[in-house]
């Protein structure tokens, strides 16, 4: 009999213990898929966008009410095929189409285009149909005709040396876009920022009245070199800008449109239904590489995304040095040297519940007190030969680090915390005996064996910092900045400059953006690129604090 | 926090010109109360103190006591942990604190170099004179007070940090960065510990590889290598095998001619082997102090008897 009892309680308590562990189980399944799920769409998604995507011949039927400038017949990339609810028609409510990217929105005045499955008579991928990327209007899709050199007769499409003469000349072209982009943003910029040097010190002078001074003469005669100087260099670019002219390609699109378009406009073509798949795979990298390494075009449309990339990255780093240290001494303070009691369990809530305010609040705080009083009284101060036009009581750079450094201290906070804790008793009495100071003690025994609390700390905070968009729309991320907040222009550092950024492309090509049927691919592209940015980051972290933590392992005696 | 009570017994004052010749750097007595004092080479060359020389100059004959502890009582807030404490460590001795668990040796060991201010809500009643000077003096540097009297815990805590930074920790805190100085005294300090000749060839290696007998003679080195004069050590043994203590044992008892050793041990063996005097606490009251030779042999009360021959503990 106690026997059995005893059995009993055993078994009574298995199916209890095991529920709960199902259960917690089920929890993380779930959570891994839903986590699995979303990169693999935004994988999936991402990568497809550079996949070069094979042209469709379209015919529809003769009644269909399917056509382009009445034409029956037009060519797109076969984006997909989706079901639409259809409410005229009242025996059949979903009706299967086709999503075609047309592209030619120059001519068409849009680039993607319906039709119903049922109108579709035709499907063809003949071989000759190009695609062509261009500087405006997106793709252009056709077929080419001729070649206009100038100073020579046209080059027919059919002609054997067509090809070859279009890739010599296409090439010539990309350099001659390459000097003019020197000229115009390296050359010309740097005698803009001279001249608008000496414009402010003859603003000075003249405001002090020392217009007679042999100085002033200088810098007027400085000016007016430097105005020689730009307009030889204009002319220059000019002039690079109307050969980009010169020659011209011919095509006829599929509905029947011919066009002459000046080769400088054109970037690249390819005859996307001729590609093996090795082309493919050439093509798709090549894409890749220049998303990667391109600014963007087009209202950000087109192009690549690299001044978003970069500014992400030298913004997240720029917080991390920011909120490392003041976290760090912080954490000190509060757990090595203040004395324990209310007030410091006070703080404590305090700093953790900071975790949890909106970050669009720290966004609007760091308008007003970075931007509109700290900026501005900076601009007072040092600045005021610009002003009204403010140089630091704007957002920037400077400031949006600061905004997302204070929203992710608490983080730091903590995990520093938690690592000063982990510390052990002895460690320190070790220290103390051996004659150090307080001070001492933490520097040089206390610190190193936290170090991989305080850069778990660091991992986190970046993650946190590195994908929000709210607050930096008010104080300083841009559609699209003129230049890197670091370049190679004295002084290299230009941190009150506004800068581009991954999280809010995402925003604005998804929601902002004239086209955003174009731009979906360009979005997931951008998550992606997001997501490898901070995963690349953390993991170099992590990298980092494992060696730490190999180097200061505590003991485990 | 406390309450020092400073009305002790001033003849007390030790002798300690007694001419032992150190095989270490001379090391001066009263130094670690010149807290404002200069470099540690002026602080070595400063004067003798009076007490000293008055002394030598009546010729008492009295044991030299570098350690006095005067009516000693001791608070963890309410709990009344050393009760009325009396006793003196003479200059170049080994004291073993013996007694069962919980009687208050490390406590009474820890107020030795002041650990115990580290912890909240105590107090501390009499007092302790290390060569005169009473450690609870307000104007004490405790810092140059722990240099000089060095201390090694129950567990070994070696820092994180390469086996030579853990030697000459004390000497870079104090400021010395001469890489030869640094080296000689990671030598000398590791062939006293007597663990030269088995981490030599890995110096610059993480002080966390080394076994644990390993790493207990490293916090013994790192505690000589700052030439304290007094060395605290609390159940050094406690968590090595027969073999790495009878090492640390030998190593103790050349420690002997240089430092006055104060340790805590549970092994009564240990005690007899290297203790020249033992003290037994028995729930926070001192009962027997004396030669060891007399505790071991012929002991006075019955609680040490009883305790020694382990009928209770
Ligand atoms: N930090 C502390 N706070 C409160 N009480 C303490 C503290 N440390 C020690 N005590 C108490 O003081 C008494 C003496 O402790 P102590 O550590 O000095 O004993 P011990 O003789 O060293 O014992 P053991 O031989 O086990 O190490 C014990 O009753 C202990 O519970
Ligand atoms: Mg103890």
């Amino acid at each position: 009999m106690a026997r059995k009892s005893k059995v009993d309680t055993f078994s009574s308590g298995a199916p209890a213990g095991d529920a709960l562990v199902w259960l917690s189980s089920l929890g993380l399944a779930v959570g891994l898929f839903m986590i699995t799920m979303i990169l693999a769409v935004i994988i999936w998604q991402g990568l497809t966008a550079f996949w070069p995507r094979e042209v469709a011949e379209v015919t529809v039927r003769a009644d269909s009410e399917f056509t382009i400038n009445g034409a029956q017949t037009f060519s797109g990339e076969i984006v997909h095929y989706k079901t639409r609810q259809d409410y005229t028609k009242d025996n059949k409510t979903e009706v299967e189409e086709l999503q075609l990217y047309v592209g030619n929105r120059d001519v068409y005045g849009f680039s993607f285009f319906y039709v119903d499955v049922d109108d579709i008579i035709k499907i063809e991928k003949p071989a000759d149909i190009m695609s062509i990327e261009r500087e405006e209007y997106g793709k252009a899709i056709a077929r080419p005709v001729s070649l206009h050199i100038k100073g020579e007769t046209s080059v027919s499409a059919d002609s054997l040396e067509f090809d070859d003469r279009l890739r010599a000349l296409m090439d010539t072209v990309a350099e001659r876009r390459d000097e003019i982009h020197d000229i115009e943003k390296v050359e010309i910029g740097r005698i803009n920022r001279k001249m608008e040097s000496i414009r402010l010190s003859r603003r000075r002078m003249e405001r002090e009245g020392h217009t007679d001074s042999e100085k002033y003469r200088k810098l007027v005669d400085a000016d007016a070199g430097l105005q020689g100087d730009y307009e030889t260099l204009a002319a220059e670019a000019g002039a690079l800008r109307d050969l980009q002219f010169e020659h011209e390609l011919e095509v006829m699109l599929l509905t029947g449109e011919v066009r002459r378009m000046p080769l400088g406009k054109l970037i690249n073509y390819r005859y996307p239904n001729q590609l093996r798949v090795i082309d493919k795979c050439v093509a798709f990298a090549h894409n890749m590489v220049s998303f990667i390494l391109n600014d963007p075009r087009e209202a950000n449309t087109e192009g690549g995304i690299f001044p978003a990339i970069f500014g992400t990255f030298v913004m997240t780093i720029f917080m991390s040095l920011l909120v490392t240290p003041f976290g760090v001494v912080s954490a000190i303070y509060l757990s090595e040297y203040a004395k324990p009691g209310l007030m410091v369990r006070m703080v404590r809530i305090a700093v953790n519940n900071l975790a949890g305010v909106p970050s669009i609040v720290f966004g609007v705080f760091g308008l007003g007190f970075f931007v509109y009083f700290v900026g501005a009284s900076i601009d007072q101060l040092f600045f005021s030969d610009t002003l009204p036009t403010p140089t630091f009581g704007t957002g920037g750079m400077l400031w949006a680090s600061f905004t997302l450094a204070l929203m992710t201290v608490p983080v730091v906070i903590v995990a520093t915390e938690e690592g000063l804790l982990a510390v052990p008793r002895g460690m320190r009495e070790g220290g103390l005996a051996c004659g150090a100071s307080k001070w001492q003690c933490i520097q040089r025994i206390v610190l190193p064996a936290a170090a991989p609390g305080i850069l778990t700390g660091m991992v986190l905070a970046m993650a946190r910092g590195a994908g929000e968009v709210a607050p930096l729309m008010l104080v300083g991320v841009v559609k699209l900045a003129p230049t890197l907040p670091l370049n190679t222009t004295w002084p290299y550092f230009h941190f009150e400059q506004k800068f581009m950024h991954l999280g809010f492309h995402i925003y604005d090509l998804g929601f902002q953006s004239p086209d955003s049927e174009a731009a979906k691919p360009m979005v997931f592209a951008t998550a992606l690129l997001l997501i490898i940015l901070v995963v690349a980051m953390n993991l170099v972290a992590i990298y980092v604090r494992e060696r730490l933590r190999r180097k200061y392992a505590v003991s485990a005696v | 926090m406390k309450s020092v009570n400073h009305a002790v017994d001033l003849d007390n004052r030790y002798d300690a010109g007694n001419g032992v010749v150190s095989t270490l750097p001379s090391r001066d007595k009263m130094t670690i109360f010149d807290s404002e004092g200069g470099s540690m080479e002026a602080q070595r060359d400063s004067i003798r103190p009076e007490a000293e020389t008055a002394s030598a100059a009546t010729g008492r004959q009295q044991d030299s006591a570098v350690i006095s502890i005067r009516n000693f009582n001791f608070y963890y807030g309410n709990k009344h942990t050393l009760m009325d404490v009396n006793l003196n460590v003479p200059e170049r001795e080994i004291v073993a604190f013996i007694g069962p668990s919980g009687c208050g040796k490390s406590t009474l060991l820890r107020s030795i170099n002041r650990m115990n201010d580290l912890i909240e809500d105590i107090r501390q009643e009499g007092d302790i004179r290390i060569n005169g000077r009473s450690v609870f003096d307000p104007n004490l540097d405790v810092i140059a007070l722990r240099k000089r009297v060095g201390m090694v815990f129950q567990k070994s805590n070696p820092f994180p940090k390469s086996i030579f930074e853990n030697v000459v920790f004390g000497l870079r805190v104090a400021g010395r960065i001469r890489k030869d100085e640094l080296e000689a005294a990671a030598e000398r300090s590791l062939r006293a510990a007597a663990l030269w000749d088995e981490v030599s060839d890995r110096l610059h290696s993480s002080a966390l590889g080394l076994s644990g007998g390993q790493m207990q003679r490293l916090c013994i080195a790192r505690a000589i290598a700052n030439e304290p004069e007094i060395i605290l050590m609390d159940e050094p043994c406690s968590a090595l095998d027969p073999v790495a203590t009878s090492k640390i044992e030998e190593m103790i008892l050349v420690l002997k001619k240089d430092f006055t050793i104060v340790i805590v041990t549970h092994n009564m063996q240990q005690a007899s082997r290297i203790s020249d005097r033992t003290a037994f606490f028995y729930l926070g009251k001192l009962i027997e102090f004396d030669t060891t030779e007399k505790i071991f042999s012929n002991p006075n009360t019955r609680q040490t008897e009883d305790y020694i021959s382990g009928r209770f503990g």
